[in-house]
């Protein structure tokens, strides 16, 4: 894999609390951000962060299910995908 | 950050609510060290063979969905025709190898396994023999098997006996299914021009020249296609086959970055990435949808042969871009029983037979996923498959036949398969006899297409 780097996405209904909640499991994780954008489509919220992880044995799967759960807790939806599938489709 | 928001967005919409997926991760997998005298020992060779290889198939595939956020929706395994490795077994009867396979599949947590197959484009052999006249009883006792058997090539021509043998073969597959509606039909698939390194079932088979163990990929996407198309405004035919090319791009680099990185955790070879528009029951993830987006009032109508020439043509341009590796079919698939708006076109009397037949010769497969009336005679079956694999030979190009004569049907019944195999509409076939013509026997030689050294 050329980098350990994901694009987490969060959309839904705009809330108090929704980069709080989820920055919060990222901290837990010891997943950092690189880059964050936040914007209002269509009267959704929608987040996208650009997330580094450096730990060598990091369990991906136990932190998407973490973030699942924060995110169905807040009413959104969130995904967490390697950024290599973005890299791939859309640029050559 | 590189990518941007809107690129982002994109990929998440076309997955969320466009239905896009890799459709299957197929792990092909050559079993010629596994041959011998006795059935018993050679079911148990088959089986270590193909747990060793496949044990982690499906868990790796599992990770790379979780990793990339794309859906993995089938995991298979394909081998070696199974006529060819059983050629030298003593017993007259393969229905344990078809056993064996299905517990194999079972065992390994995959979703369907092919290769319950032979090769007699030019003639069988008494193992070839043996492995067809075993079908109808290895689909009726197992349910993940699959079966397929390559009649005609453009080299060799076709085999006319094996045509004849072969309508025989699918009437009493349906009858011997016939609980289900003739369900082990929609396992057993006719060829003409097989490809080696299909990732799609019922016709996947791990071909003659395929390396010990390979992984194959089918990536999917009507759905993506329909919503694009649909999305232009007032575009000509040319800026259709654009929009279809880009859509097709897209995909195909999608699929092979999910292939790439299977194949490499499993530290087997990437074979080949197969982009077949092959549509599922849900609404919109349809072929037919997409050429009634080009302006057909109805699937079938007439224009139906040429706009799927371009749809055809145009996922073939984009995914030969996208990769290097890109093999199998590569097309657009009309199964009639999958596609929401094919099941539609032919209850409102718009989609016949005939034309499908004549769609065939433009797009990637054949007559697929077809009910036709329980009482056809086989006959007239085979002279359906020998029209289908005449189109093959001609034009150089995969055809197929996978049609069900569903056991006390008639024409207009539904018949409900369940899951992706969905519902089909029990179509007509012509009244007049093909008997004679096909109890002739035989081979109809090779085309002068073939003289081509």
């Amino acid at each position: 894999m050329s980098s350990s780097r994901f694009i987490i996405t969060v959309i839904g209904i705009d809330k108090v609390g929704i980069v709080a909640g989820i920055t919060q499991i990222m901290a837990q994780y010891n997943v950092n951000i690189v880059d964050i954008s936040q914007t209002i489509m269509d009267d959704l919220f929608t987040m996208i962060m650009l997330a580094q992880v450096k730990e060598e044995n990091f369990d991906l799967a136990a932190f998407q299910q973490a973030m699942f759960g924060k995110g169905s807790e807040l009413g959104v939806e969130v995904k967490v995908q390697h950024e290599d599938v973005f890299h791939f489709m859309h640029r050559i | 950050m590189m990518i941007h928001p809107e690129e982002i967005l994109e990929t998440i919409k076309m997955v969320s609510n466009e239905n896009l997926d890799i459709r299957t991760v197929t792990m092909g997998i050559n079993l010629r060290g596994c041959s011998h005298p006795d059935i018993d020992i050679f079911n148990k060779n088959i089986y270590n063979r193909i747990m060793y290889y496949a044990e982690d198939l499906v868990k790796t595939t599992d990770d790379i969905q979780n990793l990339y956020g794309i859906p993995i929706i089938n995991k298979r395994i394909s081998v070696t025709p199974i006529a060819i490795v059983a050629e030298s077994c003593d017993a007259t009867d393969f229905t344990s190898i078809a056993q064996t396979l299905d517990r194999a599949a079972e065992d390994a947590g995959v979703d369907f396994i092919g290769g319950f197959s032979a090769l007699v484009q030019k003639g069988m052999t008494p193992g070839d023999l043996k492995l067809i006249n075993s079908i109808p009883r290895a689909l009726a006792s197992t349910n993940k098997v699959c079966s397929s058997v390559n009649v005609a090539t453009t080299k060799a021509g076709i085999n006319m006996d094996a045509v004849a043998l072969m309508g025989k073969i699918i009437k009493e597959t349906a009858e011997m299914t016939k609980e289900n509606s003739g369900i082990g039909c929609a396992k057993l698939v006719v060829f003409a021009n097989a490809p080696d390194d299909n990732p799609f079932m019922a016709g996947a088979f791990h071909g003659i020249g395929e390396p010990d163990c390979v992984i194959n990929v089918g990536v999917s996407g009507p759905g993506v296609v329909n919503s694009a198309v649909r999305a232009l405004k007032d575009p000509t035919l040319g800026d259709i086959s654009e929009c279809i090319k880009k859509t097709a791009f897209k995909i195909t680099r999608m699929g092979e970055v999910v292939g790439k990185e299977v194949a490499r955790r499993l530290h087997v070879q990437f074979g080949v990435l197969d982009l077949s528009l092959a549509p599922t029951p849900a609404v919109g993830d349809s072929v037919a949808a997409i050429l009634e987006a080009m302006g057909l009032e109805s699937c079938g109508t007439h224009g139906t042969t040429a706009a799927l020439a371009l749809l055809n043509d145009a996922v073939k341009k984009g995914g030969a871009m996208a990769s290097s590796s890109v093999g199998g079919l590569s097309g657009a698939f009309i199964p009639v029983s999958e596609d929401e708006g094919m099941i539609r076109a032919v209850q409102r009397g718009s989609l016949s037979l005939d034309k499908l037949e004549a769609m065939t010769s433009v797009c990637s497969v054949g007559l697929d996923m077809i009910a036709i009336p329980g009482d056809t005679p086989s006959s007239t079956i085979s002279a359906i498959i020998a029209d289908e694999m005449a189109i093959g030979m001609i034009n150089k190009k995969t055809t197929a036949v996978r049609v069900i004569p569903a056991p006390g049907t008639k024409v207009g019944d539904m018949i409900e398969f369940g899951g992706l195999l969905g519902t089909a509409p029990v179509m007509p076939v012509h009244k007049f006899s093909s008997e004679k013509f096909i109890s002739r026997g035989g081979r109809i030689p090779a085309p002068i297409q073939s003289l081509t050294n």
